[in-house]
């Protein structure tokens, strides 16, 4: 009696987060099936309104920029280019260093470790005058490439590849070598393919941190075709409904990419080798 | 010059340890040798440095007449099979056996016939598509075999490898190891802390004990003839019994008995030793035991009890004869089969 009350009412609980996660999501999509003049006199709209087509089609079909020279299209291009690059960089970055200060006879290795797990304290903001001082020397301000390298090394994947590879036995390290691995192929043939879930999970992680950057992309690209939908959320002008279309809209690539990948990622996150 | 040298091998780890003392001893080709000792004797190291998975301090080690001291392990040509075997749990058996053959440069076809011939010898050939996870131990204990043969190694090197497996099995497994390897007739090195499992496999015996080989011979030569307490306990179930006793003038007194004659000029303190399976009941005996517990194994019985000043003296005795707790027994040591030891070192006096 006491378990099925307990677990009904952690049921209960999990449903009111549920809630309000939810209906902030929904207010926003049901209100952009309005027209402006409805949101602006009577505020946000729970139930859903029959313009949904028309303020969608007009998000999609926006241009924006004082040149014209950005469209929906492109700046979902680019939040994709950058999201995808940010991840695979940072993926494989972190593989290779966790590769390195486990198997290696690297001298302080564990030291090292902790060095580059630190710089979880300090964030892209912090360093930011810094960094976008080096993206413009090396030339990068206004490319995808200033986009995606300075937030492309990630302590956090480092260390997850780092505690789950210290959990694979010696003893198939030996036997590979016994078998004639070397360094490159013991890295390739077997690191690789046994932390393929967790590769899935931070590259999802990744992804998603990559989409959602805002400060960093408005700071390092002034020309308009380097839009990406975050940024487009501030910079488009227009209507209060098409934002709310564009807000919508700008959630589906991040929800896809979890909802496809979501069987790898919850195993890699929660691997219990 | 022999299949495979050590040469005063020695390792002593970074952290001072010394594990294995300038070890010698030769294996022949086609020979089963097996590393025997209580563990941390250094027993395992010792079959790693020959594998090239731990830095050799001092010596050096020959095979097939290479120096081998600095090859890497990949091209000794050395095969190993591990305690919790190291199947690479994301490829199949297939793939699993082949591994080491790709590596090698070796045709697609020529793998597909070693890995056939292989799993066949094995009788592993319908696993072949399956992964390790999905293999029981027994099964798991082939396809590590398995590994080891496709590559028709120089020699074979098991790690503990049947101590993974439970009792029936392991009898199994022991017995077709050693039919495969009179089969294959590759040179082997077993390292194990199972005396049965060493004197059921080996050719020749090496007795290891804190890092130094206490004595090496075929596995009746060490049980018939010891050369040390520490080997004369280790060999052999049960266990020799050890008794506290006096030599002197060749007659030596222990425990409330006497033996004249015995055949050493070493006068002092000894340990007598006496297999339980060297004694016989007889009238008027030796050796008086009251019985505290006895142990049937169906085909033996085993009789513990109490001589004078020592507990759980061991006798074994077939099955068949009766004898209840609390009986007084009255025992003679077959044939002289009995051995003395220097009190002070260990050392066989007799």
């Amino acid at each position: 009696m006491i378990r099925y009350f307990s677990s009904n009412f952690s049921h209960l609980i999990l449903l009111i987060g549920i809630f309000i996660m939810i209906i902030p999501v929904w207010l926003i999509f049901a209100s952009s099936t309005h027209t402006a003049l409805i949101i602006n006199t009577q505020g946000l709209q729970f139930f859903l309104g029959d313009k949904f087509l028309e303020n969608y089609t007009k998000v999609l079909l926006y241009e924006g920029g004082f040149f014209k020279e950005i469209t929906v299209y492109k700046m979902f291009l680019n939040s994709f280019l950058m999201a995808t690059g940010v991840a695979f960089l940072s993926v494989i970055s972190s593989l290779m260093t966790a590769y390195v200060l486990v198997y290696f006879r690297v001298k302080y290795a564990t030291l090292l470790f902790w060095i580059i797990f630190i710089t979880i304290l300090v964030p892209l903001e912090l360093r930011i005058f810094p960094t976008y001082s080096v993206m413009s020397t090396l030339n990068l301000v206004n490319s995808y490439w200033g986009l995606i390298i300075p937030i492309s090394a990630s302590a956090i994947a480092t260390l997850f590849f780092r505690q789950f590879y210290k959990t694979i036995p010696d003893e198939l390290l030996e036997s590979a070598k016994l078998d004639g691995a070397n360094t490159w192929r013991f890295f390739i043939d077997f690191l690789v393919p046994l932390s393929k879930t967790m590769i899935v999970a931070m590259f999802i992680f990744m992804f998603v941190f990559g989409y959602n950057q805002y400060l960093w992309p408005i700071l390092v690209t002034s020309s308009e075709q380097y839009w990406t939908v975050v940024m487009g959320l501030k910079m488009m002008s227009g209507s209060i409904v098409n934002k709310f279309a564009f807000v919508i809209m700008s959630m589906i690539p991040p929800v896809l990419i979890i909802i496809v990948l979501q069987k790898y990622f919850i195993k890699g996150i929660f691997q219990d080798k | 010059m022999s299949f495979l040298e050590l040469n005063k091998v020695t390792k002593i780890y970074p952290n001072g340890t010394k594990a294995v003392h300038e070890t010698s001893m030769n294996v022949e080709n086609g020979e089963f040798m097996v590393f025997v000792g209580p563990s941390g004797c250094g027993k395992s190291t010792l079959l790693r440095m020959i594998a090239g998975l731990e830095d050799i301090t001092e010596g050096y080690i020959n095979l097939d007449g290479i120096l081998i001291n600095k090859v890497d392990p990949s091209d000794r040509d050395v095969a190993m099979v591990f305690q919790n075997y190291a199947l690479y749990p994301h490829m199949n058996v297939y793939n699993n056996l082949a591994y080491g053959l790709k590596n090698r440069g070796i045709s697609k076809e020529d793998i597909e016939k070693k890995v056939n011939e292989a799993a066949k010898l094995l009788q592993i050939s319908e696993y072949l598509q399956r992964k390790p996870s999905m293999l029981s131990g027994g099964q798991r204990q082939r396809v590590a075999m398995g590994r080891a043969i496709v590559r028709n190694p120089k020699i074979f090197l098991f790690d503990e490898p049947l101590s993974n497996l439970d009792a029936k099995l392991r009898i199994q497994m022991r017995l077709e190891i050693k039919k495969l390897q009179q089969k294959v007739g590759v040179t082997s090195i077993f390292v194990t802390h199972d005396q049965v499992e060493a004197m059921t496999l080996a050719d020749r015996l090496a007795v290891i004990n804190n890092g130094l080989i206490e004595q090496l011979g075929t596995p009746i030569e060490i049980y018939n003839n010891p050369k040390s307490m520490f080997v004369a306990g280790f060999i052999g179930s049960p266990q020799m019994n050890f008794l506290e006793g006096e030599l002197i003038n060749k007659t030596l007194t222990s425990e409330g008995f006497e033996i004249n004659n015995v055949t050493s000029d070493f006068n002092g303190p000894v340990i007598l030793g006496i297999r339980p399976e060297h004694m016989s009941q007889t009238d008027k005996g030796l050796i008086n035991l009251s019985v505290d517990l006895v142990e049937q194994l169906g085909s033996d019985n085993l009789i513990y009890g109490e001589i004078k000043n020592k507990k759980d003296f061991c006798f074994r005795c077939p099955g068949s004869q009766i004898i209840k707790k609390g009986s007084k027994l009255s025992l003679n040591i077959n044939d002289n089969n009995y051995y003395v030891f220097d009190k002070s070192n260990g050392n066989r006096v007799n």
